[in-house]
């Protein structure tokens, strides 16, 4: 029972980064209609610039708001410098241009900071406090846990309540429309990008502690997991990512903690395919299921 | 350079028969397929003598994966179903034939006719596979599917490391391949007969496949591709039409894992990663997707791009401190800015822009006749 | 007649893009000047090595040939091997083994080197066995602790560098038997050959049911906290790690998050405490105690005499990079190969070389015996154990040595090798 404990509260602290990342990811999705392969890498450029800003004047919480500003620029920057140039027509092309930006990303990162972990500090003590001999939440997953209800009702609330977000919304929707009642629908598509690059500069921020340490491959593995809540929750939905999130970082502690971390891909696997081959649009798809 | 030069011929005749999916001249396709492909053949063996053997083992290499890419682009360009887990049907392609080729070696069995016949265990292998992955796939769209394909991708090198005992781990496995039949001497360069071996297995497939796609069920699946209910309301099974897309890509890619594993001798997880299934996905892009022209070109970068960028940064001179920060990075970094810069210059990809290239360049030719 | 000149210009279009594309690379590689020995004229020999220099398994091992290559360029500085200066290609294969076996070919075949020195990694070499093989190409020094590359009736051009994972995994076992005796013993160990043989090395001295506690990890899940758990749950009191450094931190890490306090004794491959710390950051306080192994001197030792000559080295030749265990390594395979070089003689060819390792004997700057004869192609034939105090990783006790099999582990009390004054090996 306690070893269920245990893997439980595990499991629930990495699927809540999971569902950060995941969340971006469904951003950018929402407002573009591209899967952004590159928010792995991009998020890891964010956090390099936050450890620069960390490391010169000794302040966390410095980095800590340097890397959400630099995701925002980022995310801006490759909308306009790159996304914005591609042909569209085929949904493949986004993905490739994706690809290639991992690649030049990961390079350049690479070459000015060389390929060695360095070490992503956590604001608060990891040390989990423990209740009844049964160790649970550390501060520091209470602060994930805050930081992430914060960024999903923020983010609710900007969509459903502000002008800005409904422009957003209906430049995504309905381009066309959009553009003829007025919306500057290139302006919101760069906010869109910039946006969920912000939230994944967060994600990764808040996950790297919790991993291997700071490298420039150092959110590939995050990326799989988080696309992977992404697709179980369904990418048009923001609670879906939160939902995902937390059942595939559940399941992974479940796995490797019962059966063996080998297996882990597996259940990935077992997950996705018992969760669309019910609904095919995840978890919490729109009522008619687009077809894209 | 004039061996280089040698090369090239054989692969543009070998592409000939793709080249243009929608080709409504009469006669036998068949026939003329059969010929070119025989054309085609002819030129490798031609050029397999006259080049070295790095360049023949570079061009065996890329005759491997254009098996892959091949059959991804008849999936993903003619069928509309993207798939991000192809390495992962090479790696079961490989795997097969490693498990049949070792078998044979330890029964002391030889001869000829055993590679082909693991070649073709291997084929029917992922042919199972991907009939599986297929089924479910078939009843998923865009991101999902990719996000299922994607996961295929991750757990079946996984699984050479749960089961271990079979698989050998990350080791992996080796595979014995027989030298080249004596009557063809005693020197026969090794490289050579790589060549040979994984030419003529392309080639066959390719052939069937330039048929296939220039036959009925070629034109079912551009049609579930372009309006699914137009084609339901053409009286195609949409459903069974992907399943079938699948298995024909998958049994591509299988040849081509199968081939790959019989060139290096070896099979082990980590040569079949995700990051081999994004790189297919990149190269039938770039090259132009689709097109059977587009995949050769796609396995020519493949091959060709890492070793071109490497070439690049290695005439650069470097001090020590610069040099170990660049090593390995710039290429890298050079490849992405690559394909950037493609597919925003030529979004059709490197067979879109030669088509348009030439089209131009005829377009002015009879004015200035004038 | 449109469309064939239509199909001409396709044909001719893509003959130039071809042209370029394959063409770019160069045509025969150095060293076909007269000689017959592939990779050696009168004045250079060219070897080449496959490494990670890029993604996620290239933190710490991509220092490795840069290192190399820099004691080589010392060496050519100072007038080369019997008058030849020794050119080191270093190919990136990102430790995937599909791209191991096409720069492995393209170093035997186009750049024609004289051997394969230090590849790294046991998935990746093991693919290029077979094909080193049948080239006669001699392939010294891999770099992994394998046992694949002891055996010289089928691979007699194949010779390892590093002690086997089972010699570490008895020389570690054995220091719990001695000082650790009565507690309760856990291993964590990477789900490939070198958890399972660093597994066996401890069984072998601890008995078969002596591990309380066995779990694995794979790379490509970045949460140990569920074995960590384990261990905690079953109250082990002392975890073996065969853990690549990145794990090696984690686990610590993970351990020191969960209130559990072990006394780790961790594989050569994951003890580097350089790497360690720079990656823990503010927590590397918590590898205090750690017991690690090595064989080669330690990087922070200065008064060490082969320290002063690599970090020498380092500052002339590489462009001063940050020193830790991987420098010295890549140096120490440096060194190791010139003594070979030397002792081959000046008519080199490749069965030179290989008669030359086999012949053994080579005093350099490792702390224990190199195995190397007819029958033997390993590498190190055991360690010495180090702990981290105060922050500074240092040896104590004696250096053992041991067999992959059932001997003993014994202590071995030859005094070290001091480096020749200039730094250059002679001829001995």
């Amino acid at each position: 029972m306690d070893r269920f404990v245990f893997l439980t509260v595990d499991g629930l602290s990495r699927g809540a980064v999971y569902a950060a990342f995941a969340l971006a990811l469904v951003l950018i999705w929402r407002a573009a209609r591209v899967v952004n392969f590159a928010q792995g890498a991009m998020a890891v450029a964010a956090a390099y610039v936050a450890y620069t800003v960390s490391t010169a004047t000794g302040s966390y919480w410095l980095g800590f708001v340097v890397a959400i500003v630099a995701g925002l620029l980022l995310g801006a920057l490759v909308d306009r410098v790159v996304m914005r140039h591609v042909d569209h027509a085929s949904p493949l092309n986004p993905v490739i241009v994706a690809l290639g930006l991992v690649l030049l990303i990961q390079a350049v990162l690479g070459m000015v900071y060389g390929s060695e972990f360095r070490p992503a500090e956590a604001p608060f003590s990891r040390s989990a406090l423990t209740v009844g001999g049964v160790a649970v939440l550390s501060p520091y997953d209470l602060f994930v846990f805050a930081t992430i209800g914060v960024v999903v009702s923020g983010l609710a609330w900007m969509f459903a309540r502000t002008p800005v977000g409904l422009r957003m919304r209906a430049a995504a929707f309905a381009p066309e429309v959009s553009r003829l009642l007025g919306v500057n629908v290139g302006g919101m598509l760069t906010l869109g990008w910039a946006l969920a690059s912000g939230v994944g500069a967060l994600a990764a921020m808040l996950v790297l502690p919790t991993e291997l340490g700071l490298h420039p491959h150092a959110m590939d593995l995050v990326f799989v997991s988080a696309f992977t809540a992404a697709v179980v929750g369904g990418l048009d939905s923001p609670p879906g990512a939160v939902v995902g999130g937390l059942v595939v970082g559940l399941l992974l502690s479940y796995v490797s903690g019962y059966a063996g971390s080998d297996l882990t891909p597996l259940a990935v696997l077992v997950l996705l395919l018992a969760v669309l081959l019910v609904r095919p649009g995840g978890l919490f798809a729109p009522v008619a299921a687009r077809r894209v | 350079m004039s061996a280089t030069r040698a090369a090239l011929p054989p692969k543009e005749q070998l592409d000939e028969p793709g080249g243009r999916p929608v080709d409504r001249r009469g006669g036998s396709t068949l026939l003329r397929h059969l010929a070119v492909v025989l054309a085609a053949g002819l030129l490798l063996v031609a050029v397999s003598y006259s080049v070295e053997p790095f360049r023949n083992f570079q061009l065996a290499t890329v005759a491997a994966y254009l098996c892959a890419t091949a059959g991804l682009t008849v999936l993903t360009g003619l069928n509309g179903q993207l798939s991000l887990g192809h390495g992962a049907l090479m790696a079961t392609g490989a795997y097969t034939v490693a498990l049949c080729q070792t078998a044979f070696a330890d029964r002391g069995m030889t001869g000829g006719w055993l590679l082909p016949l693991s070649l073709g265990a291997a084929i029917v292998s992922t042919v199972a596979v991907g009939a599986v992955v297929g089924v479910a796939a078939a009843r998923l769209r865009g991101p999902y599917l990719a996000g299922v394909t994607l996961a295929v991708a991750v757990v079946v090198p996984a699984l050479a490391v749960t089961f271990d005992g079979v698989f050998n781990g990350e080791q992996g496995l080796s595979v014995p391949v027989e030298p080249p039949p004596l009557s063809l001497g005693p020197y026969f360069p090794y490289e050579r007969w790589q060549l040979w071996v994984t030419g003529a297995a392309t080639l066959l497939a390719l052939l069937l496949l330039a048929n296939l796609i220039r036959s009925r069920y070629g034109r079912t699946f551009r049609a579930v591709r372009d309006d699914e209910v137009a084609a339901r309301l053409a009286g195609i099974h949409v459903a069974r039409t992907q399943v079938l897309a699948f298995v024909v890509s998958a049994a591509t890619a299988g040849l081509g894992g199968a081939l790959l594993a019989v060139l290096a001798q070896s099979v082990s997880p980590g040569a079949f990663s995700l990051t081999l299934s994004l790189f297919l996905l990149m190269a039938v892009v770039i090259g132009g997707l689709g097109r059977l022209t587009g995949a050769l070109w796609g396995a020519v970068l493949l091959v060709a791009l890492p070793d071109l960028t490497h070439s690049v940064t290695e005439m650069l001179t470097l001090s020590p401190a610069v040099a170990q920060r660049l090593e390995g990075n710039l290429p890298l970094a050079i490849f992405g800015l690559t394909l950037i810069v493609v597919m925003i210059a030529a979004p059709g990809g490197v067979q879109g822009l030669l088509s348009r290239l030439g089209r131009a360049l005829l377009a002015r030719r009879p004015t200035r006749r004038s | 007649m449109h469309r064939k000149a239509h199909r001409g210009l396709a044909i001719a279009s893509t003959l130039a893009l071809l042209i370029t594309a394959a063409g770019c690379s160069g045509d025969d590689g150095p060293g076909s000047g007269g000689a017959s020995v592939p990779g050696v004229t009168d004045t250079e020999i060219v070897v080449g090595t496959h490494m990670p220099l890029t993604g996620p398994a290239s933190a710490g091992y991509s220092k490795i040939a840069p290192a190399t290559k820099a004691y080589f360029d010392y060496v050519n500085a100072n007038g080369g091997v019997h008058g030849r200066k020794i050119t080191y290609k270093i190919m990136d294969d990102g430790y995937n083994p599909a791209n191991t076996q096409q720069v492995v070919r393209q170093l035997v075949l186009q750049d024609k080197v004289f051997a394969v020195l230090n590849g790294l990694g046991t998935p990746t070499h093991t693919g290029v066995l077979d094909f080193l093989k049948s080239n006669r190409v001699p392939d010294l020094f891999v770099a992994s602790g394998s046992r694949s590359w002891d055996q010289p009736d089928k691979y007699p051009g194949t010779f390892g560098f590093n002690p086997d994972y089972t010699v570490e995994g008895k020389i570690l076992a054995n220091y719990a038997k001695a000082n650790l005796a009565g507690q309760k013993v856990c291993f964590l160990g990477q789900d490939d050959d070198f958890g399972r043989d660093s597994l066996a090395g401890v069984e072998k001295v601890l008995g078969a049911g002596a591990v309380a506690v066995k779990q694995t990890y794979v790379t490509s899940n970045t949460n140990v906290a569920p074995q960590i758990g384990a261990f905690k749950a079953a109250g082990c009191q002392v975890v073996v790690l065969a853990t690549v450094p990145g794990f090696t931190a984690l686990s610590v890490g993970t351990a020191a998050r969960l209130g559990f306090k072990p006394q780790w004794l961790v594989s050569n491959v994951g003890a580097d405490h350089p790497t360690l710390a720079k990656q823990l950051g503010a927590a590397a306080p918590l590898l205090e105690g750690m017991v690690g192994t090595n064989y080669l001197p330690m990087q922070n030792d200065t008064a060490n005499p082969w320290i002063q000559l690599f970090t020498k080295v380092n500052k002339e030749h590489n462009g001063d990079a940050p020193f830790d265990g991987n420098t010295v390594y890549g140096m120490s395979v440096g060194y190791l190969f010139v003594q070979v070089l030397l002792a081959a003689g000046k008519d080199l060819t490749r069965e030179k070389v290989l008669d030359a390792v086999q012949k053994g004997g080579y005093q350099g700057p490792g702390l224990v015996p190199l195995r190397f004869s007819a029958t033997d192609h390993s590498g190190y034939g055991g360690q010495r154990l180090s702990r981290v105090s105060g922050g500074v990783q240092t040896y104590f006790g004696p250096a053992y040595e041991t067999d992959e099999a059932d001997g003993a582990v014994n202590e071995y009390t030859a005094t070290p090798a001091a480096p020749p004054a200039n730094g250059v090996p002679t001829v001995s």
